[in-house]
C-alpha cells in the first residue's frame, strides 16, 4: 500500500498505541495535520508549544506510557525547548514530532528553519532529522522504544516536509526498528552485591532514599515488600512522592531543601542509607561535605551515569529497581529496629508543635490549610499537578499522597507554567480520575493561556490557585538571605475569577478558611472545570527550609509561636 | 600510558553516521570536560567508527564521561583505559628552517629521534614522527632552535595491550525490539 510520508506517520502513531497529540500546526508539518483530519488520532490544539510538550509530560507521568507533543518547525520547535527539558531532567517518556523546512532548503536560512536537533541535542534523549518519507515508520518505531526504555526520557522526531508529503510502500514488519546494536553490560558485580546485603543486615540506624525511579520501574509492591522485610524507614524524594503510601508508618515523608525536619535528621544521624531510584540531587542533600556523613551507601540505580555522581557510595547495584529489591529481599535478615524507629517518632513529636496545623486559627488563610483541606475533601485521592515555588512545597508536605503516579510535578527543572498544561495532558491520560492543579499566581500566569484548551476540548479539572501576590519561594529567599528586599517579586495578577469567566469557566475568589471546603466540594461536583482563586497570607514562608548549601540538618524552623495577627476573624 | 595526573583516556565504538562527533563532543561540552585530543577513524567494519578521547578530567570524571558516552544511542561502547596497559601513538609532521648550515644538524636529530624526513625542500624540510606525546615534544623542543614553520598532529590513538581486547559488540540477529509499557 502506497501512503505518503504524512499517512505513514499517523498510522504508524495509530499502531503504537497513541490516541493523543498534543500539537499546534504551522506550515512545515502542515501535509501531517491534513493526514491526521483522516485518522482517528485526537488532537488537541494546544495555544502555546510549551504547553503541549508539558501536556504530553503529564500524560507520560500519569500513565508510564509515551506521550506525544507535535510542533512546526522554526518558532513551533524551539517554544518546544522548556517542556522538553523537563521530561529530560525528571526522566519522562515524551516524544516530539516537529516539522522540518523541505530537505533541499535545510542550511539555506528558509523561513521558520531552525536547527532544532542541534538545540535540542544536550536535552533530549535522542533526536532525529527524518529526510525520507521510506525512514519515517522504522523511525518512530524507535523513538517510542528509546523514550519508554532504560531510563526514559524525550525524543525529538525532525521531519522534513518533503518527507512528508513523498509517497512510498508502508509495510509496518519491515519497517522494524534497528537500533544500533550495543554492548550489553553485564552490571552484576556479586561482591558488590553480597556487601550490600551485608550492610543491609549489620545496620542500626538505616533509612531508605526512595526516589522515581521506584515509579518508573513499577516496583511498589517489591519496594513494599523491600521495606517490610528490611524494617527500615522511608524517606522520599518530591519525585518519588506516590512510590509508598504516605499512611504508612514506615514512611518519614519528603527529604530534603523543604523536608520535614524529623526526615531529615534521621538521614544526617543514620548509618546506612539506601538510595532506590534517586540521583542525590543538591536539594535532597544539601552540603555534601557533612551529609550523611556517619552512613554508609547503597544505591540502587539503572543509570550508571549516576553512581558516584554527587555521593560516594559503598555499593552501586546498576540496574532495573524492581528486579534488584527482588534480588535483595530473600538475603534480607529482619531485624529489630526499636530504638531507631523510637527515635525517629521522638523527632517527629517536636516537629509536631511547629506544624502550621497545630497552630490555633487566627483567621488567615495560609495555603498549607487549603490544601490540606483538599487533602481531606479528596480523601487524598485525586491527582494533583503542581506548578512550582512554594505551593508546590506545601503540597509535597500536605497532600498525603498513597498512590503512584498522582502528584505530578516538575522537580528537577523547576518549570514555572508546568502545572496547567500538564493537568490537561494528566486529564486526558486518565479522564476518569479526579485532576487537581495547584499553582502559583506567578506560574498560572505562564501558561494560563491554556484555559482555552481546556475549554475547547470539554475537559473537566480544577484549578487552585494559591495566590499571594508575590513569586512567593524567590520573596521567601530574599526575605531570608536577602534582608527582605522584595525585587521583582510583588506581581499583579488580573482578577483571575473573572478571566475564568471570560473564557467561560466557573471562577470562585476565596480569603477565608471557612470558605474553603464548601468551595472545593461545590467545584468536585461540577461537571466542569472550575477555577477557585485561593487568596492567601502574602509573606507566609515554608518550613521548614535548609538553605541553599547548607548542612541538611541545618534548617530553617517554623517559629513556635503563632503566626503575627494582621486581622481579625472575618 | 597516559598516567598523568587529571588525564583520562576512552575509547569508544560508535555508529559512523553524521552527527555523532557532535553528540560525543557536545556531551564533554555539557559535562564541563575539556578534551585534549578526539580522533576518529573507521574500523575494518564500514559501518563502525573508533574513537579516542584524551579529556582533561580526573578519575570520576572519566567514570562519568564513560557512562554518559554510552547511554547515548549511537556509542556502542565506551570505556574508559586509563588504567590499563595500553600502547598510544600520535602523529606529527613539523615543517622546519633547514639552511646548508643547520641541515647535517637536524639530520642528527632525526635520526636520534627515530623520525623520518619526508620532504625536502631548499630551505626547510618536513619531518614525519610517530610516538608517544612525550617523544613528540621531545623533538619538538629540539627543534625549536631551528625555526618550526609549520606543525600538524593528528592527536592520540590508543589500543590496550595484549589479550585485552577492546572490540565492538559482535552483530548479532536483532532481538525482538517491543514496546516497553509499564
Amino acid at each position: 500500500m502506497k501512503l505518503t510520508g504524512a499517512e505513514i506517520l499517523c498510522e504508524s502513531l495509530t499502531k503504537l498505541g497513541v490516541q493523543h497529540i498534543f500539537g499546534y500546526p504551522g506550515g512545515a508539518i502542515l501535509p501531517v495535520y491534513d493526514a491526521l483530519g483522516k485518522s482517528k488520532l485526537h488532537h488537541i490544539l494546544v495555544r502555546h508549544e510549551q504547553g503541549a510538550t508539558h501536556m504530553a509530560d503529564g500524560y507520560a507521568r500519569a500513565t508510564g506510557g509515551v506521550g506525544v507533543a507535535m510542533a512546526t518547525s522554526g518558532p513551533g520547535a524551539t517554544n518546544m525547548v522548556t517542556g522538553i527539558a523537563t521530561a529530560m531532567l525528571d526522566s519522562s517518556p515524551v516524544v516530539c514530532i516537529t516539522g522540518q523546512v523541505s530537505s533541499k532548503l535545510l542550511g539555506s536560512d528558509a523561513f521558520q528553519e531552525i536547527d532544532i536537533t542541534g538545540i535540542t541535542m544536550p536535552i533530549t534523549k535522542h533526536n532525529v532529522v527524518v529526510s525520507r518519507a521510506e525512514d519515517i515508520a522504522r523511525t518512530v518505531r524507535e523513538a517510542f522504544i528509546i523514550a519508554n526504555s532504560g531510563r526514559p526520557g524525550p525524543v525529538l522526531v525532525d521531519i522534513t516536509k518533503d518527507a512528508q508529503q513523498a509517497s512510498c510502500e508502508f509495510d509496518w514488519d519491515a519497517a522494524a526498528p534497528k537500533l544500533p546494536q550495543k554492548r550489553v553490560r553485564d552490571n552484576h558485580d556479586q561482591a558488590e552485591f553480597d556487601r550490600a546485603v551485608e550492610m543491609l543486615n549489620t545496620a542500626k540506624r538505616p533509612v531508605i532514599l526512595a526516589g522515581r525511579g521506584i515509579i518508573l520501574s513499577g516496583a511498589m509492591r517489591a519496594f513494599e515488600q523491600f521495606v517490610r522485610t528490611c524494617n527500615i524507614p522511608v524517606a522520599m524524594t518530591l519525585l518519588g512522592i506516590g512510590c509508598f503510601p504516605a499512611s504508612d508508618p514506615m514512611n518519614l515523608g519528603m527529604m530534603g531543601m523543604h523536608g520535614e525536619a524529623w526526615v531529615n535528621h534521621a538521614i544526617q544521624e543514620s548509618d546506612l542509607l539506601i538510595a532506590v531510584g534517586m540521583r542525590f540531587d543538591d536539594r535532597v542533600t544539601g552540603d555534601l561535605r557533612t551529609y550523611a556523613k556517619s552512613a554508609r551507601k547503597i544505591h540502587i540505580e539503572i543509570d550508571r551515569a549516576e553512581i558516584n555522581k554527587n555521593v560516594q557510595v559503598d555499593a552501586a547495584l546498576i540496574g532495573d529497581a524492581r528486579e534488584t529489591l527482588e534480588k535483595l529481599i530473600p538475603h534480607i535478615a529482619n531485624p529489630e529496629r526499636g530504638p531507631w524507629l523510637a527515635h525517629i517518632k521522638e523527632l517527629k513529636g517536636d516537629s509536631a508543635v511547629r506544624d502550621i496545623q497545630s497552630l490555633p486559627d487566627n483567621g488567615h488563610l495560609y495555603a498549607a490549610h487549603v490544601i490540606n483541606d483538599l487533602w481531606k475533601e479528596t480523601c487524598g485521592e485525586a491527582i494533583v499537578v503542581t506548578d512550582v515555588g512554594q505551593h508546590q512545597m506545601w503540597e509535597a508536605q500536605y497532600y498525603h499522597h498513597n498512590q503512584p503516579r498522582t502528584l505530578i510535578t516538575s522537580g528537577g527543572l523547576g518549570t514555572m507554567g508546568f502545572a496547567l498544561p500538564a493537568a490537561i495532558g494528566a486529564k486526558f491520560a486518565k479522564p476518569d480520575s479526579e485532576v487537581w492543579v495547584v499553582v502559583g499566581d506567578g506560574g498560572f500566569q505562564m501558561t494560563m493561556c491554556e484555559l482555552a484548551t481546556i475549554v475547547q476540548e470539554k475537559i473537566n479539572i480544577k484549578i487552585a490557585i494559591i495566590n499571594n501576590g508575590f513569586l512567593g519561594m524567590v520573596r521567601q529567599w530574599q526575605e531570608f538571605f536577602y534582608d527582605k528586599r522584595y525585587v521583582a517579586t510583588p506581581l499583579v495578577a488580573p482578577d483571575f475569577a473573572a478571566l475564568a469567566n471570560a473564557f467561560g469557566i466557573r471562577g470562585e475568589r476565596i480569603t477565608s478558611r471557612a470558605d474553603v471546603l464548601p468551595t472545593i466540594r461545590s467545584a468536585r461536583e461540577s461537571s466542569q472545570t472550575v477555577l477557585i482563586d485561593f487568596r492567601v497570607e502574602q509573606e507566609d514562608s515554608v518550613y521548614p527550609m535548609v538553605p541553599a548549601g547548607a548542612s541538611l540538618h541545618e534548617m530553617i524552623r517554623r517559629p513556635g509561636t503563632p503566626l503575627v495577627e494582621t486581622a481579625s476573624e472575618p | 600510558m597516559s598516567k598523568e595526573d587529571n588525564m583520562q583516556t576512552l575509547v569508544a565504538y560508535v555508529e559512523n553516521k553524521p552527527g555523532v562527533l557532535n553528540r560525543v563532543s557536545s556531551l564533554a561540552r555539557r559535562l564541563a570536560i575539556n578534551i585534549d585530543s578526539l580522533t576518529v577513524g573507521p574500523t575494518e567494519n564500514p559501518e563502525i567508527a573508533r574513537m579516542t578521547i584524551v579529556a582533561h578530567t580526573d578519575e570520576k570524571g572519566g567514570h562519568r564521561l564513560e557512562a554518559s558516552l554510552e547511554k547515548l544511542v549511537d556509542v556502542l561502547l565506551a570505556e574508559n583505559i586509563s588504567e590499563r596497559a595500553l600502547l598510544e601513538r600520535d602523529l606529527a609532521l613539523i615543517k622546519v628552517l633547514a639552511d646548508q648550515q643547520s641541515r647535517p644538524h637536524l639530520m642528527e636529530l632525526i635520526k636520534v629521534f627515530r623520525a623520518r624526513v619526508v620532504d625536502v625542500a631548499p630551505e626547510s624540510l618536513i619531518i614525519e614522527i610517530s610516538g608517544t606525546v612525550d617523544k613528540i615534544d621531545g623533538l619538538l623542543e629540539v627543534l625549536r632552535p631551528f625555526g618550526v614553520l609549520e606543525m600538524a598532529r593528528s592527536g592520540r590513538i590508543s589500543m590496550t595491550r595484549g589479550g585485552d581486547l577492546l572490540r565492538p559488540p559482535e552483530p548479532k540477529p536483532a532481538p525482538p525490539q517491543t514496546l516497553v509499557t509499564r
